[in-house]
């Protein structure tokens, strides 16, 4: 009997995985099972070029449907997987069916978190993680309406943005007392607050959300204490795993599935990738990364080790935003105490800043400054120590900071 | 439905195919749509990634727009870059690329 492999979640790391497993020569069965009605798609557009209406549907397809024909694999769309029996190797989905493995890839992303607060069920409160959620938002999106955006993180400021070109007016709600707190240096957030209120956009920091109120639909927001008015709302207050599948199936959870370096989880039939997976980083702490770069490599990993050649994953995170005409790119995670070094002005919309720890590279943040990312990402992933003096240095080209 | 011009791919080990792409699309989104191996984009398109370099041919070279700074500056770092690479995701199907030419890497990373 050929091994059949079952992968549950059809997004960029489910693609990934098939795409890899062929690659490397799997000849067994493929299935790639999906909740969603879409093949698998891109998502990093969706809160940038697709809202904005400059990139359509078709190109967010991440491969053409002779893909998945040519690669025999066979793609289930619009199902749920309910229940893994880890003692039959079967994946039961909630339309009854049963799907037999060999080998199980769980490639089950995130979902949005929820907001808990009164009038969070009104008509006219968005959220923003699939395309149905922005074809939703699209149809009120227009010039001269009113958008609230509660939480000021890369989803966020990305709503933010576009909302500013395309001509509404523009709140953003933000709990912490500077943007993308979770993601970025003070300096990053300082830059960006600065650059959303040159387009317009009405800042509102340390400022919590109290409630949506309106009738029959959101009108107003409340916060801080005061009402803001508002004919559309977006929430983007960050993201869930989606590690109950798992959970319930036994398999170890601690926000995330758990696996080790090589994707594979408790069962060594179950692999996982992506989003969904708490993991070792390459700095030895447990972590769960929301990236298209973790989605892509680890999905590599699991798809080498499913076909008995394991390979260590240590790959460096990089992630980027797109908001206005600034590009940002980073490298690496940052921590708090890391020493921070900054090379270049923010005033010229291009720069970058370093992080250093025991005077190794450990992370760059690079607005418009694609040198700076690559050259970092490099020195992080070889783990060059340089002298700061010479990182800040703009007469010593990126090319040459290792020399 | 977008106006549709012919690209052809050759791959480094000299096979290759010619597919229509429509107008507006990327170069690189030409080949990734059409299943044409040799161009990775991991990052879709965003210029962040320089996994979709390609050579053009030198005939083409003159119907290119000029590339940007990041363009620019993310060639500099791709594996075998040579004087006619550009990132495909930076590239425009219009009618006058209509039968361009491009040639992919031996590998993006």
């Amino acid at each position: 009997m050929p091994e059949k492999i079952v992968i549950i979640g059809a997004g960029q790391a489910g693609a990934q995985a098939v795409q890899t497993l062929r690659a490397e020569g799997f000849r067994g069965a493929i299935t790639l099972a999906g909740e969603e009605a879409y093949p698998p798609y891109q998502r990093p557009p969706l809160s940038k070029a697709y809202l904005l209406g400059s990139f359509e549907r078709p190109r967010l397809f991440l491969k053409p449907d002779a893909f998945y024909r040519e690669a025999d694999c066979d793609l289930l769309l619009g199902v749920r997987a309910v229940a893994i029996r880890r003692a039959e190797r079967i994946v039961e989905l909630n339309d009854g069916r049963l799907l037999e493995y060999d080998k199980l890839l769980l490639t089950t992303g995130t979902r949005v978190r929820k907001i808990a607060c009164p009038g969070a069920d009104l008509p006219g409160v968005h959220y923003l993680r699939d395309i149905a959620d922005v074809d939703r938002l699209q149809e009120v999106f227009a010039a001269g309406a009113r958008i609230a955006i509660v939480g000021g993180g890369y989803i966020g400021l990305e709503v933010a943005a576009v909302a500013a070109k395309r001509g509404l007016h523009v709140t953003v709600f933000e709990a912490m007392d500077r943007l993308m707190a979770r993601s970025v240096s003070p300096q990053l957030s300082d830059f960006y607050a600065a650059e959303h209120q040159k387009a317009g956009v009405v800042l509102k920091l340390r400022t919590g959300v109290e409630a949506f109120e309106g009738n029959g639909k959101v009108e107003q927001v409340r916060a801080g204490g005061a009402a803001y008015p508002a004919d559309i709302v977006l929430v983007g207050i960050g993201v869930v795993a989606n590690d109950e599948l798992a959970r319930d199936a036994g398999l170890g959870c601690d926000d995330g599935i758990v696996v080790d370096r090589n994707a594979m989880t408790g069962d060594p039939a179950i692999w996982a990738a992506g989003d969904c997976t708490r993991h070792v980083g390459r700095e030895g702490t447990a972590l769960r990364l929301e990236c298209v770069q973790n989605a892509i490599d680890q999905a590599k990993h699991a798809a080498l080790a499913m076909v008995g050649r394991p390979r260590t994953y240590s790959e460096v995170p990089w992630f980027w935003s797109d908001q206005y005409d600034l590009k940002l790119q980073i490298a690496g995670l940052a921590r708090p105490t890391d020493t921070i070094v900054q090379r270049g002005d923010p005033a010229s919309r291009k720069f970058a800043v370093f992080h250093l720890r025991g005077g190794v590279v450990a992370a760059v943040e690079a607005v418009n400054a694609a040198p700076e990312y690559l050259v970092g990402k490099k020195l992080i992933a070889d783990g060059v120590k340089i002298a700061p003096e010479r990182l800040a240095d703009l007469s010593v080209p990126m090319k040459q900071m290792a020399a | 439905m977008a106006a549709k011009y012919k690209v052809t791919y050759i791959e480094a080990s000299g096979k290759a195919h010619t597919v229509e792409v429509p107008e507006g699309w990327s170069l690189m989104e030409g080949a990734v749509k059409n299943l044409v191996p040799g161009i990775d984009a991991d990052c879709g398109g965003a210029c962040a990634c320089a996994t979709c370099q390609v050579y053009v041919d030198p005939a083409w070279q003159a119907a290119l727009p000029p590339k940007s700074d990041m363009e620019e500056t993310m060639l500099d770092f791709a594996p075998e870059q040579r004087p006619e690479s550009r990132l495909s995701c930076q590239l425009r199907m219009t009618g006058a690329l209509d039968g361009i030419v491009l040639r992919l890497p031996k590998s993006q990373h």
